[in-house]
């Protein structure tokens, strides 16, 4: 370190004082890079005005706090500062689309959004349904498993941290290619297979071990994620609201619970808001955290029973800028100061610096707020779960954060300036780039497509990475992700999570990675469609959406400028649907030697469905019963499956027809509610013939459909666009012959089209527009090709 | 005794994980199920209050070393004494996934000879890894244990598993000797088999994690300690079942019921 910026003070322990006060641009610039705080010019300047206020030097804790409280992690500078995007002037991309369309929406059964840890709707009598989706793409990039299974963690914290019970996990996850050539792959960037295998044992690991069921997810492989690899971890939980406790006040005392802290998870959310390099598995290594389930487990049980006895004031997860995040928000949020005695936090190991332990990110910690007379009892409570909690200071009521170490005050700073960092105005547009419709004609097996399709890492069966994940455990799972004995893919996951209710939980997710390439407006408006129809399939309604975006590097115009488009594409579709957002989260700097990520939107969908007895499942039920598609089919194969088989990317990515979408889901539900539908299924990648195709080998029939009965547009004139377009909004629907004249009455003024009936034959058939069959194939050969090639691969 | 009187003792540490749902399976039945963490049970010191106690699933300790071995071990040095009266009393004792790796870990089952110093068994790590599946079972219990007076012979039951260390083994050099001890005490109780009732004889996935002679479930000699990899508390109602969709009837309970039942009506027989 440079003598004269770094000046060591005379302490026991290591701390230094930084000279800020005279320093110039680029002096400044250089302690931003050796403390590895992520800083840039404009804020350190802010940082070194306030010093010049206060006329003296920062410590390395003070700066060390301001740089992860600032971190694009921590306060999601992108989403909340001002946008000039093309002459138009955005305040805030989440306040002018995401959380505007909650607002338009406005429903009553939101309780929390957008404010706590995780998003809280209501759900039955008392009780209200937590959820939270986090990202961990750097980490799990640099070390898998442990990424993987810490991210987990993490967003099971977050449940925690709403005071709710958790009750199931999702898990979203993108690869490169498994097939990737090793002689391609630049130095530093992991083998997609490693990856795969990390990850997925990563998230099995956490999940399985806490109790917690994985009940839903979804995997996509593009060479974006070569690099880039994504990482979506998602948590459920269970609240009584009543026992939703949020009311600290100066006095009360903080108690850090659980782990101990250590050296790993330093500097975490500076690595989150930076490009991966080929350093990075050096540099960062320490970044990633290091998981221990059954130290979560333990944690869980002895704060859900704190709740239920009202012992505590507040309570926040230590995730993102670990303490300092954590005590300064809590201050912040109840308008308080807070004094913290580091030499409290039970640590790992000896001889960590102050600032060190204040900003780690060592994993399955706590943060409470205690009333002092209820201090006792709560460590008690602690105690009795082998968990180790330790008062480490207390909320005041003058608005200062002071942080001492072995009495020494090490750090002093303004909550109101913490929280306060300097307003940025990014300028963007965005052109959207040319793409050209391939023109190829009409293959003349369209059998051999479908098992091609099928077997697409995007389609085939994700049982090999299922089944390593407990989707039972405790004993709520009424629609499993892989549905009967045939292992079918049900669209969503429904939870009973009740005893004395026949109310369920129904989580679905849509993710269109491909669309992304194209054009992100529709990309984003694809995934909010896809998530709640697959909600909507099996039952689902009075549906809460969250966003995950992963984005590049938002400092480059062209990818903020997407990243505008897909934001404005949420705001439209949800308000349409009248699906609010209720929580959300960004991770931005996916970019590496390889380039930026595939701009990829993951939408979060949480439903409810009055009785689980009504919930449906995709399978095919019976022979003789007739088939109907509702929804219109259009020429929208950019990006599809079908296209990436011929080795083209396309152009026409399938629209959200916003007006009508609202009114075919609604008669969808109402079909449902009435009893008649004994399968439904969505239609997604790879068209109505894969979605044919999996309801027959789930359920063990055949069907024989005609394609000329398909709801579509004029120009749709050709049978391999009409078998594998990807447009929106469509479902395949059984129905009893007895119950067809009431469907089609509820379906009436929608479109919708009896294609055919089921058969017990377990043939898959296809009639051209010519009349003539243009695809046939054995059920059971359909199936086994879809399941066996993923498994096949790893 | 009366089935109100009936009193479940469900003990957990931490990594214990289906004890939630293992109660529910016994106050379904009308029996009052208290889960009770170890710490709890050593400075109390009340075991002797409960008329029978679970093992239930989950990753005592992280199931570091070897699956349950630790949490049995650390049961047998605090609670030794209170654990050998409650056997010799022939109170039953249930070990479900986790909780059967603890009892093989603690000598307490296949215990041939009585409660055994070392492990008489093992189950080892799957073939082919941790799976969650629904899988089929066969009873074999010629009416010795007491968990399964309500199963009759041969009947397959439906049960889901998740496991990654279920590997059913004797060592290799006693494997014959063990079994026909097995077979000889009426000890075996669930073996793996097809939905048909064929043995799996080996074959994945009927038999999911490669055990010795498809063992799924055995008990002790007095048929009072009893231990299987499957969940029956996750088989217990129609909805947990996979294919209940495509039923079109469907009895209220399924499978797993039969477990807690017998041995409810057992401690309902018991004076």
């Amino acid at each position: 370190m440079t003598q004269s910026l770094f000046i060591r003070r005379k302490t026991l322990f290591p701390l230094y004082e930084i000279n800020l006060l005279g320093a110039e641009d680029k002096q400044l610039l250089e302690v931003s890079r050796e403390l590895g705080v992520g800083l840039n010019l404009g804020e350190m300047k802010k940082v070194q005005d306030y010093f010049q206020r206060k006329e003296r030097n920062p410590t390395d804790v003070e700066l060390q706090t301001i740089g992860q409280t600032w971190s694009e992690h921590c306060f999601h500078k992108t989403f909340k500062d001002k946008i000039q995007f093309d002459g138009k002037k955005i305040d805030s991309l989440l306040k002018t689309y995401i959380a505007k369309a909650t607002e338009k929406v406005n429903p009553k059964w939101c309780f929390s959004v957008f404010e706590d840890n995780a998003g809280i709707v209501s759900f039955d009598k008392d009780y209200g349904v937590a959820i939270k989706v986090e990202t961990h793409n750097h980490p799990s990039a640099v070390e898998p498993f442990g990424g993987a299974a810490t991210g987990t963690g993490g967003v099971i914290r977050d449940i925690l941290g709403v005071w709710a019970d958790p009750i199931a996990c999702t898990d979203i996850l993108g690869f490169g290619p498994l097939d990737f050539d090793y002689k391609k792959l630049p130095a530093g960037v992991k083998h997609p297979k490693y990856v795969y295998r990390g990850v997925v044992a990563g998230i099995g690991s956490y999940g399985n071990n806490m109790g917690i069921p994985t009940v839903n997810g979804a995997v996509c492989f593009d060479e974006s994620y070569v690099g880039n690899v994504v990482v979506y971890c998602g948590c459920v939980g269970l609240l009584p609201l009543s026992k939703f406790r949020k009311n600290a006040k100066a006095g009360d005392i903080i108690v850090v619970a659980g782990g101990r802290t250590g050296l790993d998870g330093i500097h975490g959310v500076t690595f989150a808001s930076a490009e991966l390099t080929e350093k990075s598995e050096a540099v960062s290594r320490p970044a990633v955290q290091i998981a221990n389930p059954i130290e979560e487990e333990k944690l869980k049980r002895a704060i859900i029973e704190i709740r239920d006895s009202e012992l505590a004031s507040a309570i926040t997860d230590l995730g993102g800028g670990g303490l300092s995040s954590a005590v300064g928000e809590t201050a912040k949020k109840f308008g308080c100061g807070a004094e913290v005695e580091l030499d409290k936090v039970p640590l790992k190991h000896s001889g960590m610096a102050p600032w060190e332990i204040y900003v780690s990110e060592s994993q399955e910690r706590m943060l409470l707020t205690v009333p002092k007379e209820n201090l006792e009892k709560v460590l008690e409570v602690f105690e009795k779960e082998d968990v180790e909690a330790t008062p480490i200071g207390r909320l005041t009521t003058d608005g200062v954060l002071i942080l001492r170490y072995e009495r020494v005050k090490v750090a002093e700073l303004d909550i109101s300036f913490l929280f306060k960092p300097p307003h940025t105005v990014r300028i963007t547009k965005y052109e959207s780039p040319e793409f050209e419709e391939p023109s190829f004609p009409e293959p003349s097996d369209l059998s051999e497509i479908l098992r091609r399709l099928l077997s697409s890492p995007n389609i085939a069966s994700k049982e090999s990475i299922v089944r390593t994940y407990d989707h039972e455990v405790k004993g709520n799972t009424v629609i499993k992700p892989l549905q009967g004995v045939h292992a079918g893919p049900n669209d969503a996951a429904v939870l009973k999570p009740l005893s004395d209710s026949w109310k369920g939980i129904v989580l679905s997710c849509g993710i269109n990675p491909c669309y992304g390439k194209i054009d992100p407006y529709w990309m984003a408006a694809s995934a909010i469609d896809e998530a709640v129809r697959n909600n909507v399939a099996v039952g689902g309604r009075r549906i809460a959406l969250l966003d995950n975006f992963t984005w590049g590097n938002p400092e480059k115009p062209e990818r903020l400028g997407s990243l505008v488009k897909a934001c404005e594409a949420c705001y439209d579709v949800a308000t349409a649907l009248g699906t609010p957002f209720i929580s959300g989260k960004d991770s931005l700097y996916n970019e590496s030697p390889l380039g930026p990520v595939t701009p990829t939107l993951l939408i979060s969908a949480l439903g409810i469905v009055p009785d689980i007895r009504l919930a449906v499942s995709m399978e095919t039920k019976a022979s003789g019963d007739i088939i109907y598609l509702v929804g219109e089919t259009f020429k929208e194969l950019g990006g599809s499956e079908y296209y990436r088989l011929r080795g083209v990317l396309g152009k026409t990515v399938p629209k959200v027809r916003v007006a009508q979408v609202r009114s075919v889901f609604k008669a969808v539900t109402a079909a449902i509610d009435s009893g008649l539908v004994k399968a439904c299924h969505d239609l997604s990648e790879g068209g109505l013939a894969v979605a044919a195709a999996e309801m027959c080998f789930a359920g063990g029939y055949g069907m024989k459909l005609d394609l000329r009965k398909v709801p579509r547009e004029v120009f749709l004139d050709r049978d391999d666009y009409i078998l594998f377009s990807e447009s929106n909004s469509r479902f395949l629907v059984e129905i009893s012959k007895r119950g067809s004249a009431e469907f089609e009455n509820l379906m009436k003024g929608k479109p919708f089209a009896a294609l055919g009936k089921t058969t017990r034959d377990k043939r898959l058939r296809f009639l051209g527009l010519k009349g003539k069959t243009v695809l046939e194939d054995s059920v059971d050969e359909l199936g086994s090709t879809w399941r066996k090639a993923l498994s096949s691969e790893v | 005794m009366k089935r109100v009187d009936i009193k479940i003792c469900i003990l957990r540490v931490g990594g214990t994980n289906c004890d939630a749902e293992t109660k529910r399976s016994f106050e379904e039945l009308g029996a009052k199920a208290d889960i009770v963490h170890v710490n709890e049970l050593v400075k109390r010191r009340n075991l002797a209050e409960y008329s029978a106690l679970v093992f239930p699933g989950g990753f005592s300790y992280g199931d570091y070393v070897r699956a349950g071995a630790i949490w049995a071990k650390w049961i047998l040095a605090r609670l030794g004494k209170e654990l050998e009266a409650f056997v010799d009393d022939g109170r039953p004792i249930l070990g479900i996934c986790n909780g059967f790796q603890v009892l093989v870990e603690a000598g307490l089952l296949p215990a041939f000879n009585g409660i055994s110093q070392q492990p008489e068994a093992a189950l080892a790590s799957n073939v082919r890894g941790y799976g969650c599946r629904w899988i089929s079972l066969k009873h074999e219990n010629m009416g010795k244990c007491i968990f399964t007076q309500k199963v009759p012979k041969g009947k397959v039951l439906r049960m889901p598993i998740a496991h990654g260390e279920g590997r059913f083994v004797f060592p290799k050099e006693k494997e014959k000797e063990f079994l026909k001890k097995l077979y000889d005490n009426d000890q075996l109780v669930f073996r793996y088999c097809t939905g048909d009732g064929e043995y799996a004889e080996g074959r994945f996935p009927e038999n999911p994690n490669g055990s010795f002679h498809d063992i799924a479930g055995i008990c002790n000699p007095e048929g009072t300690v009893f231990g299987l990899m499957p969940h029956p508390e996750r088989a217990f109602y129609w909805w947990q079942q996979p294919d209940w969709t495509s039923k079109t009837r469907m009895p209220e309970y399924c499978d797993g019921k039969l477990v807690f039942e017998s041995l409810i009506d057992y401690l309902e027989r018991k004076s």
